[in-house]
């Protein structure tokens, strides 16, 4: 059975319609990449996933439950996570604070707990630290925990928000550009963490431009043109797909390593 | 870390509230003092509201009125202890702080500003409109807890601004413990999430609606406790409590301070308590020089007083 179900979605903003029909399906452990050129909608589709817009068309379905118009922070407990192409960093937080705001729903308790700072809050923000501590190893920004995040580096703030993004636990991950900003080392570093994510059995829905780091780690790939699905398939296939190549690799494919946006 | 920083500022400002006396000129100053750590008190729950959460209130002294008015009628009406209804009227904060706070704090940056301040104004007119029961705008008499008497009966003399000051104190230190608390707790966390960005605060699980109430819930009873302890402390109360310069000058002290600090936000109130007495001697420029400070503190110290000097002194430790 799948983990994501996208079926019809749509949504228009002032008569343009910025994503039409779409519909795809995610299973776990597979990473599934949506590319597109800029403007594409790639990235409200995601919003739309992700509870942040609403569809106008279409549903989503998270195994097997149908979750279209669903809040963002119910879909955080049913097991979705994400990261932002533009960072949502909590920038005046430290790094720490960052990811353990993302254990938000493990470690939450009563309010009253957390004012007298009962014993059980303290477990609670103890073990949530101890798997923060354990998330930022393995970004590679334990040394800067204690840091305040808005002085962090791009790339690293790109790092802090998937460590964020994994303290949920979740069953599936869309990350947003994860490599946009990045330069060759950090792309290759979060090419092998989404591949080590996928092998735990995570869903992975990626958008990228990153074409070599799409094409390498896929297990299948939607294409995008004009808010509407033109091509859908496994790396080889999609690559090879005229209407692809004439939308997007084709006449305006000029910077074949890296594109930003 | 942060466990530390919470133990530094409760031994910072109980050793403050502890050794001041000592250079008290004279009794008086244990009113002036008294009166800094109600303002402190309410400014301390404006810290969770404003600092934490990022959300503003200029109708926090409708609140401060609810808790004055309570520990002024609720004795006289309902034969309550004072202190009784000190907790009643902090109970009936938190009960209006939820039943407005869900529609209001929809609302964003200035939409909020204006709606709390509608509220505070809405509280202070019925104060001085309900002539019947509140005796308008004269104000009317709080009668005296008799805590006094208890500690006189166990014999132990102190005059009535030694009482408050000591008793001000001990609550303000409760409730910098408990600010201290929540800021390095999962609610703490999920209100300064949301402060930094609603949209991500939501993807990690965080109900954003829910934690910006309990803010808003909190720093109400904040404000109402420290109403009531300016009630029962001047024995008198008038509506000027619930007025609008009161949630101003709260606001102030909060930004003068430090709004992300609970030791900065007390700094803050101590200032903004203790400088038009000391401004006495511009006699009708007062206001003007009170105004100037305000203005200058905010251009070279946007952070605000405390924090801003902290900074500057770590730069030079460097």
């Amino acid at each position: 059975m799948s983990l994501l179900d996208v079926n019809g979605l749509g949504i228009s903003f002032g008569g343009l319609k910025a994503v039409d029909d779409v519909s795809f399906a995610v299973k776990p452990g597979e990473i599934v990449s949506v590319i597109g050129p800029n403007g594409a909608g790639k990235t409200t589709l995601f919003n739309m996933i992700s509870g942040i817009y609403l569809p106008g068309r279409g549903s989503v379905s998270l195994i097997g439950t149908d979750v279209t118009g669903t809040a963002p922070n119910r879909l955080a407990e049913m097991g979705l996570s994400r990261t932002f192409q533009n960072l949502q960093i909590f920038q005046e937080m430290t790094v720490l604070d960052n990811v353990l705001a993302g254990y938000h729903l493990s470690e939450r308790g009563s309010v009253l707990a957390d004012l007298l700072s009962l014993p059980g809050m303290r477990r609670r923000a103890s073990q949530a630290r101890a798997g923060a501590m354990k998330l930022l190893n393995r970004v590679r920004l334990d040394e800067k925990a204690d840091e305040i995040a808005g002085n962090l580096s791009y790339g690293a703030l790109k790092r802090l928000e998937i460590a964020r993004a994994l303290a949920l636990d979740p069953k599936i991950l869309l990350l947003d550009e994860p490599a946009a900003g990045c330069n060759a080392v950090e792309t290759e570093e979060i090419d092998h963490l989404i591949a080590e994510l996928a092998a735990q059995g995570i869903a992975i829905l990626l958008v990228e431009h990153d074409m070599k780091l799409v094409m390498r780690i896929s297990n299948h790939i939607v294409v995008l043109d004009h808010g509407q699905k033109i091509a859908e398939g496994d790396p080889a296939t999609v690559s090879r797909d005229p209407a692809v190549i004439a939308a997007y690799l084709g006449t305006e494919y000029k910077e074949p390593a890296h594109v930003d946006g | 870390m942060a466990g530390r920083r919470k133990w530094i500022s409760l031994a910072v400002l109980s050793a403050l509230i502890v050794l001041l006396p000592l250079v008290f000129p004279s009794g008086y100053y244990y009113r002036v003092g008294a009166l800094v750590f109600v303002n402190a008190l309410s400014v301390v729950g404006l810290v969770i509201l404003i600092g934490y959460a990022g959300q503003i209130s200029l109708g926090h002294a409708g609140f401060a009125g609810i808790g004055a008015y309570a520990c002024a009628l609720a004795p006289e009406h309902l034969g309550l202890h004072p202190l009784l209804a000190l907790v009643l009227g902090a109970a009936i904060s938190a009960a209006m702080a939820a039943l407005i706070g869900r529609p209001i704090l929809r609302l964003k940056g200035y939409y909020l500003a204006v709606a709390t301040l509608g509220f505070g104004i809405l509280v202070s007119m019925v104060l001085t409109n309900e002539r019947a029961l509140t005796g308008g705008p004269d104000g009317m008499v709080v009668s005296d807890p008799g805590l006094r008497s208890l500690l006189r009966d166990m014999g132990w003399r102190v005059s009535g601004g030694e009482f408050w000051y000591g008793a001000s104190g001990f609550v303000l230190l409760v409730g910098a413990w408990l600010a201290l608390n929540l800021y390095d707790s999962p609610t703490g966390r999920a209100m300064r999430a949301l402060h930094g960005s609603e949209v991500a605060a939501a993807t990690v699980g965080i109900d954003v609606p829910r934690q910006k109430l309990r803010a808003f819930v909190i720093s109400a009873v904040y404000a109402s406790v420290a109403g009531s302890l300016l009630a029962l402390q001047n024995g008198y109360i008038t509506p000027d409590v619930a007025g609008f310069m009161h949630s101003v000058e709260m606001v102030t002290m909060a930004v003068l301070g430090g709004v992300g600090s609970v030791l900065g936000a007390t700094f803050g109130a101590a200032i903004l308590t203790l400088l038009p007495q000391v401004l006495t001697v511009f006699a009708e420029y007062e206001q003007l020089v009170l105004g100037l400070v305000m203005v200058l503190v905010m251009i070279f110290m946007p952070q605000g007083l405390l924090p801003s000097i902290a900074q500057r002194l770590k730069g030079r430790n460097k």
